[in-house]
């Protein structure tokens, strides 16, 4: 039977996110929580691959109790089995951190119910820095594949899968054993209609939780802030140059404004760098 | 006496070095000067060393000299011919815990982004994800300045430095073009120390059957002269056929703002921003955007920037060096008469 799991992550939808202009703070309030797309996207590529093979999808998510709304937004889309990881004494943690709760849930998964695949997506939209998959692959000496783009081939007697990955210059095609840990891109796969079924479910759903208590032990020193060697030192609001003229163009006309513009991008020795031996 | 390491991953595909790694050679320069005070007072040694692993890559190793590096460790070995994850890690992380770096600096590439959490991990440690600003900085409380690595958050609205006080090495993954490339010196004398590391069969499983090269056009905004971007003023996705004829003239490249890119109107290769590409050409000409703070930290180093927005307020005007107030639709093809008009003469 096949069995897969997927680290999910709630966000706030970044693209909403604004600062007052009054106080130049971040405006937080009213930023809807979603699931991170990346990791949607491959949740629907796991989901797919149990109806083909037969099995089951377990996805689980490290935070406050609210993210249980994205796990049984998991379920709606075709999940199993949802655990939430949450506790106070997680808080705080950077991306070792994390990983290393996420790992040590995804060991006692496996141990419980083999996987065959863990499914993360490439990056988070509210930190973008891409550390966790690659640090769980570590931490539980798998391979991964990061950036993948579509899977060709799961093969559970041959215990391998075939992926595809796509890189700045290229696409590669990868052969790996299982399990295996895949990092998605959005073209993993797309996001399905969530059958009636699953909606029902999924409203019904009570999401396991796992805390320090139980039933993962936990060494205290490795989770939150003990277990993050990073901290974040300072925040600032980012600095910008000093702004250049600002020509009207109905005023002037649009032939003086680029003439102008042009002009000083000349002048700056802009045009002849750029146009080399032309100009 | 004991040794202050900047280590630089030596990023390359193919035999050739991704110019992002020299780039990071002139970072490691500058922090390694801002700690060589109080090396010098605690006899300690600065060095600057870069990390190159290859199948018979020594010229890039030279190179890596010629850019800034004191040494360059090398590891030459078939395994590593082409790029993957769990040798190139595993080795990494071992001639790491030899030599203990003080600091590791990796490109934010997909290849470095792939290989740093994986590095960082297998030594425990920090690492910063696309650092836009990095000093080494007096903090209270530390015998020794530490490495302050800032970066974007929350889209680009937030700058936060941060700070990894006691495991080492400190680590920063620094995207492509944020900072400059350093002067090469021809001349630069360092040494190139051979290493090799102990790969275990299960570390090399994982074998690449198949490149894909991308059919059609590739664009590679990053390390592009000239960038003509188009934001939401661009109206439908015809809007790029005008950037495209001034971007042509100009001998550049086609860019574009996220919603765009979400929208399906271009390909992501083409965005530029926190989310899309941090680039830094000759020539920016921003046009119909409006200029969101995720947009402007992508492309505010660039070396010249002409603004069109119809709105006199719109934020992009900040960060242009030249800013026309009207519509891009008519600034554009003039644009491109004048442009044509330069190169006539210039011919004449």
């Amino acid at each position: 039977m096949f069995h897969a799991l997927v680290a999910i992550k709630q966000v706030p939808d970044t693209t909403n996110i604004r600062i007052d202009p009054e106080t130049g703070n971040l405006v937080r309030e009213g930023v809807p929580a979603i699931m991170n797309p990346y990791d949607a996207h491959a949740l629907a590529e796991a989901v797919a691959w149990k109806r083909k093979l037969g099995g089951k999808v377990t996805v689980v998510s490290m935070g406050p109790p609210s993210f249980n709304q994205t796990i049984r937004e998991a379920i709606e889309l075709g999940a199993d089995r949802g655990i939430l990881i949450s506790d106070r004494k997680f808080a705080g943690a950077d991306t070792l951190a994390t990983s290393y709760v996420l790992a040590e849930v995804i060991r006692q998964v496996h141990e419980e119910e083999p996987l065959h695949l863990i499914f993360f997506g490439k990056q988070a939209i509210d930190g973008d820095t891409a550390q966790v998959g690659p640090g769980v692959a570590v931490r539980l000496d798998l391979p991964i594949v990061t950036y993948a783009t579509k899977i060709r081939e799961v093969d559970l007697a041959g215990q391998k899968v075939v992926v595809e990955r796509k890189t700045e210059r290229w696409t590669e095609v990868v052969e790996t054993p299982l399990p295996a840990l895949l990092t998605c891109e959005k073209e993993i796969a797309p996001i399905p209609f969530a059958p009636l079924p699953d909606l029902i479910n999924s409203l019904r759903y009570d999401p396991e939780m796992f805390t320090m208590e139980g039933p993962v032990a936990f060494e205290t020193g490795e989770v939150g802030v003990r277990g993050s060697p990073t901290i974040v030192y300072k925040m600032g609001t980012p600095s910008l140059p000093e702004p250049g003229e600002k020509l009207n163009a109905r005023e002037i006309g649009v032939a003086a404004a680029v003439e102008t513009a042009l002009g000083k991008a000349e002048a700056a020795g802009i045009l002849k760098a750029v146009l080399g031996g032309a100009v | 006496m004991s040794a202050r390491r900047f280590w630089v991953f030596i990023e390359q595909e193919l035999g050739k070095a991704h110019p992002v790694s020299w780039e990071l050679l002139g970072v490691a320069r500058g922090l390694a000067d801002q700690v060589m005070e109080e090396a010098q007072v605690a006899g300690d040694e600065v060095l600057i060393e870069g990390v190159l692993l290859g199948h018979e890559v020594e010229h890039l190793a030279q190179e890596a000299l010629e850019y800034g590096a004191d040494n360059v460790y090398l590891l030459d070995d078939p395994a590593f011919e082409h790029y993957r994850n769990c040798p190139y890690y595993k080795s990494i992380a071992q001639v790491a815990q030899k030599y203990a770096p003080e600091v590791f600096l990796i490109g934010a590439t997909t290849l470095g982004r792939d290989l740093a959490g994986a590095v960082a991990t297998a030594l425990k440690t920090g690492l910063t994800a696309d650092c836009t600003e990095l000093e080494m900085g007096e903090v209270k409380g530390a015998k020794q300045r530490l490495l302050l690595a800032t970066r974007p958050a929350f889209g680009g609205n937030i700058m936060a430095t941060i700070l990894c006080r006691t495991h080492r090495p400190q680590m920063s993954s620094v995207r492509p073009r944020v900072f400059p490339l350093p002067e090469r010196n021809p001349n630069a004398e360092g040494k190139i120390i051979r290493e090799t590391a102990a790969l275990e069969e299960a570390d090399t499983l994982a074998c690449i059957l198949e490149f894909i090269h991308a059919k059609g056009e590739s664009v590679d905004i990053d390390y592009a002269d000239v960038i003509v971007a188009g934001g939401r003023g661009l109206g439908s996705p015809d809007g790029f056929k005008l950037l495209q004829q001034l971007a042509d003239e100009l001998g550049g490249v086609v860019g574009a703002s996220r919603p765009l890119v979400d929208g399906g109107w271009i390909s992501y290769a083409h965005q530029v921003g926190q989310s899309g590409k941090t680039v830094r050409p000759k020539l920016y000409i921003a046009a119909g955007i409006s200029g969101a703070l995720q947009h402007k930290v992508g492309m505010q180093n660039s070396d010249f920037i002409i603004a069109i927005n119809t709105d006199p307020d719109a934020p992009i005007f900040e960060v242009a060096d030249v800013g026309i107030v009207g519509d891009l639709f008519e600034v554009i093809p003039a644009m491109i008469e004048k442009v044509k008009a330069y190169k006539k003469e210039a011919a004449a």
